[in-house]
């Protein structure tokens, strides 16, 4: 489809703005004035309307296609939280009215939405204190570990304590965002299941350990038994615990990583908490934390008094500061409060519920099909792995694309690292029985087709507007942007 | 006489001059190679320290100095065409030459019966 | 059950199929044996009708018909109805990050387009797909420059940059052992002090760190300042607001090695606090060290054309610990918003935007310049944003102004002790004359 830019004409503006009510001037020194104006696209309304509703309908989404991502959470967005998301009231909100006192007082309905969201995540996951600031899982789980390198900065422990103990299935932001804190990662072996070897996991427990992360349920979507017993570990060698909270939609309403013994926890709001992943964000990686870590929460904190009046507290001495210019992202976490409301008490435990229910009847359906490492219960995800189509030279990669030209989009691919060929399925509890009947004979018709046919699959997709492209050239002689015909 | 480390760098001796680059396995390891970024002529290192990096589509590698010494040239050929790497990695697929190398250094690494054999225990 | 399909007898058969009796067996085997917390303080869930009442009670406690002079980096522009009715598309919104190519070509060519579009408009030649926001993007942008220059560890920062962002920097470096140097400006003015800043660089600087314009509205030619930066081989990093280029020379054309800044202004709604968009722009030879996504143009084995995640053997998905950045999930609809603002604006639109900001921002100085016992600070030169010195705590006038509906402007002494009677104000395209008058009617009765 062509770019917006090779479209138009010189000349043509789709929008107007009102005429100029005051002289014409500018107080900008002359050596600074843009000689060339920036070659934006210069077309119509109805071009850019056409443009862009067309280059949507060439992408799958929620909306039209069963996207069974594991770990992403792809469930049903709802239309309500969108529709109270729009609201003027909320939208036309300027942040700045949080910098002073008096300001606080024109946004109440702003903080009055957050101070409840926080009351509710901490409840629902069993910690005292929550900050909205981190914008993204990752940046969550940054902001989570920040709280306990403070911790050990304000004991005077950082100088001989900063290795963090990683599982190597983790997620790559884990280590990632270790580093970007300041620790030493140290990977600690996991078994089939996904579980921390107790055996590694003691080797490596010194007076260096400063703290330790780890997903639950884990990468592999199971969950492990001796959490607690773990967390008592961790503390007792003078460390402290984070739970990479990337998996809640398997545990919201059922477990509490809080009453484990876990520190301090993030949650993805664009996976568990049902707001759009917008094709890469934005979303919001809150963190909930224990009293231990409380006092070294980012500021402000949102506090309500006994007439019910919200204000903006920034008197935090041990606070790490700020990791975002305000509170969050409030329109974001508009839609995720919005959510729970709905749900209630009830609701949650019914997303848990059919996430692992879900995911389990897909588990036995895809069984006769594809190999498993472990074929135990699982969470709200199921580990495949293509090694039995490997055999025949189809890979997890061929198997993905051959799904997405019979209209499903694929699982994800190649994660978790310690199973070979890996096709993670997580469907969700927004999903039918008759849609996971109808994915799972499609994985099965594939396995067929790997057999009979293998070629079939490594020249798919076919049915989509491009097929599978060059990525090494793309990435060897990488094209950016836009550059017109000399 | 090729000389290898244990993260996969090779070094020979050719002309006075230490060659270096990264081995077959660390090639086929990373697949279709994409980007070289080369070391700059001039600047010293020591054996073990980062020298540069390697990048392919699904993978990035750090390539550290086999034995220390001084960037004499670097295989700009690699910048333009990095599949040479992968067609190519001991020979015309080299990173860089090192003056005043370490022959210490040398005395340390793996010969090629050696780093056959390690290859085995991966 | 709201959101699940699931009915009584879809669960039967399911538990059937999985060989349990009911949920109870299933926790059990899948190893969760105390399945249900009391959740006491957790309220019942609400109708959708009910819903909507528990928000509209919140939305009656903001006020958001005020007329907006605040400005510090987010700024009140009009948004076209076009852009949100785009973006809100369900096939954009809740689409995937786009991994697996094929599938998502919509949100791939749109950020292809995102991308060229932020090029032209900072006259910068590679652009990537997003970060955060301003703050955390002028993070990103201090560890690229010191990724660029290895052993290089500190960075001067003028203290014109905004105090919310330097806020960001500090906490986000904290694990880093990377020097943050402030640099003071003059207190009396609002520009930018450029030769303070050279004097601060010495042999361990990898970057200066400037805003352009800056926090307190100034506008400095960085031209020959960056040349001298470069001389030293220490890179120029500016935080800038991209509106602004609707006007002012591009920081592509005054130099700068990596351009940061927040996009909120390019058709994304204030929000109270987000979602917002970072935007980072760089030099085609810093193009491999840049965080984030970045989308590039690629073909399939028939010679089509498509769009393509690469280069992405930068991120964390695949270097883990070695990873350019922690970064996965960055802001793509503020970014796609962006795209259809620029494009519906288009490139006499773009300008004109910036054209009524400072004709407007003038308008406003010049009215001020002519109300007693107040003054405008600063050599004069400015876009859309000024400092506004008042007789006594400028803390008071704003909460003055909010009393008569205005958001006159944020009080500059929480940030700059010696600026505790300043007030920052800043003009777009949306006031008009009368509330621009109506403005200093207010201020002229309170002085």
């Amino acid at each position: 489809m062509s770019l917006i830019f090779t479209q138009g004409r010189p000349g043509r503006r789709a929008w107007r703005l009102p005429a100029l009510d005051v002289p014409k001037k500018n107080a900008v020194p002359k050596s600074c004035l843009r000689e060339a104006p920036a070659d934006l696209p210069e077309v119509s309304e109805l071009e850019v309307v056409r443009h862009f509703t067309n280059l949507s309908r060439k992408n799958f989404s929620v909306d039209t296609q069963f996207y069974p991502l594991g770990s992403c959470t792809m469930k049903y967005n709802p239309r309500v939280n969108e529709m109270l998301a729009g609201m003027p009231e909320f939208t036309n909100i300027h942040p700045g009215l949080s910098l002073t006192k008096e300001g606080e007082k024109h946004m109440q309905g702003t903080l009055g939405i957050l101070y409840e969201h926080e009351q509710r995540i901490n409840e629902l996951f069993g910690f005292s204190a929550a900050t909205f600031q981190p914008m993204a899982g990752a940046h969550g789980e940054f902001t989570g570990i920040s709280l306990i390198a403070a911790w050990h900065r304000d004991h005077g422990t950082w100088d001989q304590r900063k290795v963090m103990l990683i599982p190597d299935s983790a997620h790559g932001t884990n280590p990632a965002s270790a580093i970007q804190a300041g620790f030493i990662v140290r990977e600690i072996k996991t078994g089939s299941k996904g579980e921390v070897s107790l055996e590694d996991l003691k080797a490596n427990l010194d007076e260096h350990t400063a703290g330790m992360m780890l997903t639950c349920p884990n990468t592999a979507g199971f969950y492990n038994d001796g959490l607690s017993e773990m967390c008592a570990l961790i503390h007792e060698a003078g460390a402290l615990i984070y739970c990479d909270g990337a998996n809640s939609n398997a545990i919201i309403g059922r477990v509490r990583p809080g009453d484990i013994g876990f520190d301090a926890m993030h949650l993805n709001v664009h996976k568990t908490l049902a707001t759009p992943h917008g094709g890469g964000g934005p979303g919001d990686g809150p963190v909930m934390c224990n009293d231990t870590l409380k006092p070294y929460l980012p500021v402000p904190r949102v506090r309500k008094d006994a007439e019910g009046v919200f204000s903006l507290d920034w008197n935090q001495p041990k606070s790490i500061g700020k990791v975002m210019p305000f509170m969050g992202n409030f329109g974001v976490l508009l839609r995720s409060c919005a959510y729970l409301c709905r749900l209630g008490r009830e609701g949650v435990r019914r997303v848990a519920d059919n996430a692992v229910l879900n995911a389990n009847y897909l588990r036995v359906l895809l069984t006769p099909g594809y190999d498993q490492t472990v074929s135990d219960m699982c969470m709200h995800e199921c580990v495949f792995s293509a090694s039995r189509q490997v055999k025949l030279g189809v890979h997890a990669l061929d198997i993905s694309k051959a799904l997405i030209d019979r209209g499903f989009h694929p699982p994800t691919m190649y994660f978790p690292l310690i199973v070979p060929e890996a096709l993670m399925i997580e469907p969700t509890e927004t999903e039918s029985k008759e849609m996971l009947d109808s994915f799972a004979k499609a994985m099965l018709d594939i396995a067929k087709v790997a057999e009979t046919d293998p070629q079939q699959l490594h020249d798919a997709p076919i049915t989509m507007p491009i097929g599978r492209l060059d990525e090494t050239e793309a990435a060897r002689h990488p094209q950016l942007r836009y550059v017109p015909e000399a | 006489m090729t000389y290898y480390t244990k993260k996969h760098e090779w070094v020979k001796i050719i002309n006075q001059k230490a060659v270096v680059g990264v081995s077959e396995y660390a090639a086929s390891e990373l697949g279709d190679v994409t980007f070289v970024e080369l070391p700059s002529v001039s600047d010293s290192v020591e054996g073990g320290e980062y020298l540069c990096t390697i990048e392919s589509v699904k993978a990035a590698a750090e390539v550290y100095a086999p034995i220390g010494g001084t960037i004499a040239a670097v295989n700009k050929k690699l910048e333009d065409d990095p599949q040479i790497l992968n067609d190519s990695a001991e020979e015309a697929g080299w990173i860089c030459k090192l003056d005043d190398y370490s022959e210490a250094d040398l005395m340390e690494l793996m010969d090629g019966k050696e780093y056959k054999e390690y290859l085995k225990t991966l | 059950m709201p959101y699940i399909a699931n009915t009584v007898e879809d669960q039967q058969q399911m538990l059937k199929t999985i060989g349990c009796q009911n949920l109870e067996e299933m926790w059990q085997k899948a190893g969760v044996t105390n399945p249900a917390p009391e959740l006491k303080n957790f309220p019942e869930g609400l109708s959708e009708p009910d819903l909507v009442k528990h928000f509209q009670h919140y939305a009656e406690k903001n006020d958001s018909a005020l007329t907006c002079f605040l400005g510090g980096g987010f700024y009140d522009h009009f948004i076209p109805a076009a852009v949100p009715a785009l973006v809100n598309r369900g096939d954009f919104a809740t689409a995937y990050t786009p991994y697996q190519a094929e599938a998502s070509q919509g949100t791939l060519q749109s950020i292809f387009e995102y991308q060229s579009a932020i090029c032209e408009l900072t006259g910068m030649p590679v652009a990537n797909a997003s970060l955060y926001d301003g703050g955390t993007a002028a993070f990103e942008a201090i560890l690229m420059a010191v990724r660029i220059k290895r052993k290089k560890m500190r960075v001067v920062i003028s203290d014109t940059v905004s105090p919310l962002y330097r806020q960001i920097m500090a906490t986000s470096t904290i694990g880093h052992d990377i020097d943050l140097a402030v640099v003071k400006t003059e207190a009396s003015e609002s520009q930018d002090n450029l030769q303070a800043l050279l004097d601060c660089v010495d042999d361990n600087t990898a970057a200066v760190v400037v805003q352009y314009p800056n926090f307190l509205g100034g506008i400095a030619d960085y031209r020959l300042f960056i040349e001298k930066l470069h001389a030293k081989k220490v890179l120029a990093i500016s935080v800038s607001y991209p509106i602004a280029f609707g006007m002012l020379e591009t920081p592509g054309k005054m130099g700068f090695d990596i351009v940061v800044g927040e996009g909120q202004c390019l058709g994304i709604s204030l929000n109270g606090g987000g979602p917002y968009l970072g935007y980072m722009a760089v030099k085609e030879e810093y193009m491999r060290k840049m965080p984030g996504r970045v989308v590039g143009k690629a073909f399939d084995k028939d010679g089509k054309e498509g769009y393509v995640l690469t280069l992405q053997t930068r991120e964390q998905h695949i270097r883990r610990q070695h990873a350019m950045s922690n970064i996965c999930s960055n802001e793509n609809l503020c970014a796609l918003t962006a795209l259809v603002y620029m494009c519906l604006l288009g490139k006499e639109g773009i300008v004109e935007v910036a054209q009524q900001c400072a004709a407007k921002a003038v308008y406003l100085y010049n009215r001020l310049n002519k109300v007693p016992g107040c003054k405008v600070v600063g050599d004069g030169a400015f876009f859309n944003e000024f400092v506004l010195e008042l007789p006594s705590d400028a803390e008071t006038f704003a909460k003055a102004f909010l009393d008569q509906g205005i958001a006159g402007g944020l009080p500059l002494g929480q940030f700059y002790p010696e600026r505790k009677n300043q007030l920052l104000v800043a003009v777009t395209e949306k006031r008009t004359k009368a509330e621009i008058d109506h403005f200093c009617q207010v201020l002229e009765k309170l002085l």
